[in-house]
């Protein structure tokens, strides 16, 4: 049998990856903190930090053997156990076969995913969630949603020799979706959604002005994820090679291609491009194109960039047409983008580009694709909404997932956190004077 | 002694100062205000979700005078914010029943 051994380029580029990921949680708090109030905008914040710190640990514990154990052989989940990392520093990552990086920053480089998909959430739930309960909501939710579907999605198994143990249920069933379309952000759309309706609508809400407070971080947000998603898409090659490449480029190419689609929609209907628009439309492609960034080539990436900017842009006005207070539009962006990206490999994947992907509607290979993309779709958004929905009904009901109405009118940066965010006032120079 | 207190568009508050230099005015207060007269406001959009603005930025400019200097300052607060529209603002006087230079004590027009 074939030895593989360490290789110090893959396992070079793939640190780096880790780092990339890990600081689009960091990023996407810039992004989600500019668009509230300057009341909440601290609060918005924390709710990725903590996320940080909750589930870095959850994963070392169990969080990865959850995910991606494979002792249990279940299509469903990896192992219930302890991680014990610790004991496989000198192995190599197995995921439906070795590669030649160390096991250690495969796990690395999933935890940053684990940490970014319930950070996404937090924008559907923005100025009114008690901190504790969204502390408590991060752990049950990354134990019973996250660590579980990730497994269906991302899990390609324990390989030795020619028996895989542990494929996750997608996963084996051919769903094509390279870094995260249905895993992240279906998953994380879906949880928003179902959290909104919990929560219910923030108080004055389509009453009160609630502009974003300030757009030059919304702008250096979106800088952050778009930078830290090459390691996100790229990097889930495992590996510095050609699909890394390919994964790189169509990220680049379908971001400026959703940015210009969602400004020429807001032009059209509002008369103005707007810079959140823009911040927004780059997101939105990034989201689309995280499942087929290795299953089409730079055409079909422009695409879904164009479809998703024009698709997310407008599907932004349907929260105040049903009446939910999707406040930062994690259903718009998330959940809209990624179901359009996961569905539009069935359309423009080719196997021209990657020779194990599988041709799509569009390149002959007739709609076999397209049916188990929406099997993915389907099932990841359903299993989440339930879910989620069941969890924060079990908050909501126990010690509460809301802020009083006073507080929260307040700001909850003052009255949940002690903190002012910023205080620019003359009188705050003190002994300067 | 007046207290005249002009309401005003934020971009004269460099022309009216300086033309109140000129003038010998020796202080004024400046201070950032809102609020809404004939003026409307404006839209502003946020994902297409559109923003009525109606309290508009303004200036709100104090100056002490002297009984006798009350017309002349307010005509060269009105001739140099003036642009012809709508928004320009408002000048009224109050009467002022006292006035102390902290730093030194003295009192009326001395203190001004």
């Amino acid at each position: 049998m074939e030895t593989i051994a360490l290789n110090s380029g893959d396992t070079a580029w793939m640190l780096v990856c880790c780092a990339l990921v890990f600081l689009m949680t960091p990023g996407l708090a810039f992004f989600y903190g500019g668009m509230v109030r300057t009341k909440s905008v601290l609060n918005m914040m924390m709710m990725s930090m903590i996320t940080v710190g909750i589930v870095s640990v959850l994963w070392v514990v169990f969080g990865y053997e959850l995910a991606f154990g494979s002792e249990a052989n279940s299509p469903w989940y990896g192992g219930i156990g302890f991680s014990n990392l610790g004991s496989r520093v000198d192995e190599l990552a197995n995921n439906g076969g070795v590669y030649p990086i160390p096991l250690l920053v495969f796990a690395a480089f999933q935890l940053m995913f684990a940490i970014i998909t319930p950070a996404l959430i937090s924008g559907a739930i923005a100025d009114r969630t008690k901190f504790g309960a969204w502390a408590l909501f991060v752990t049950l939710w990354s134990t019973f949603v996250y660590f579980p579907v990730a497994h269906w999605v991302f899990a390609f198994g324990n390989k030795v020799g020619d028996v895989v143990t542990g494929t996750g249920f997608l996963a084996g069933k051919g769903l094509e979706d390279f870094a995260g379309g249905t895993a992240v952000h279906i998953n994380a759309g879906a949880a928003g959604l179902a959290l909104a309706l919990v929560l219910g609508k923030r108080v004055g809400w389509r009453r009160d002005s609630m502009r974003p407070h300030s757009l030059p971080l919304v702008m250096l947000g979106s800088g952050l994820l778009w930078f830290g998603w090459f390691g996100f898409n790229a990097g889930s090659a495992l590996a510095a090679n050609g699909i890394a490449g390919l994964a790189l480029l169509n990220t680049q190419v379908a971001a400026g291609a959703a940015l210009v689609g969602w400004l020429a929609f807001e032009k059209l209907r509002n008369g103005h491009s707007t810079s959140l628009g823009a911040a927004s439309g780059a997101v939105a492609g990034l989201v689309a194109i995280t499942p087929a960034c290795a299953f089409v080539d730079p055409i079909g990436a422009a695409a879904i960039g164009v479809i998703t900017g024009v698709i997310c842009a407008w599907a932004v006005e349907l929260k105040f047409k049903l009446g939910f207070d999707d406040s930062l539009d994690v259903v718009a962006v998330h959940l809209f983008g990624g179901i359009i990206g996961s569905l539009a490999v069935g359309f423009v994947g080719t196997s021209a580009v990657n020779s194990v992907g599988v041709d799509g509607i569009f390149y002959g290979g007739g709609a076999a694709l397209l049916g188990k993309q929406a099997i993915g779709v389907g099932l990841v958004l359903a299993y989440s909404f339930v879910v989620t929905l069941i969890i924060g009904f079990v908050i909501n009901k126990t010690i509460g997932f809301r802020v009083n109405s006073v507080d929260e009118v307040e700001g909850i940066d003052i009255t949940v956190h002690a903190e002012t965010a910023y205080d620019m006032k003359i009188s705050s120079r003190g002994g300067v004077l | 002694m007046k207290l005249i207190t002009a309401i005003l568009k934020p971009g004269k508050l460099d022309d009216v100062k300086e033309a109140l230099q000129a003038s010998g005015v020796a202080g004024i207060t400046v201070s950032e205000a809102s609020g809404f007269g004939r003026q409307g406001g404006h839209t502003e959009v946020y994902r297409g979700a559109e923003i009525k603005v109606n309290l508009v930025q303004k200036i709100r400019l104090e100056v002490l005078v002297a009984d006798n200097k009350v017309d002349e300052i307010v005509q060269v607060i009105v001739k140099t914010a003036s642009t012809g529209s709508i928004g320009d603002g408002k000048i009224w006087t109050t009467p002022v029943e006292s006035v102390v230079r902290v730093r030194t004590g003295e009192t009326g027009e001395a203190a001004i």
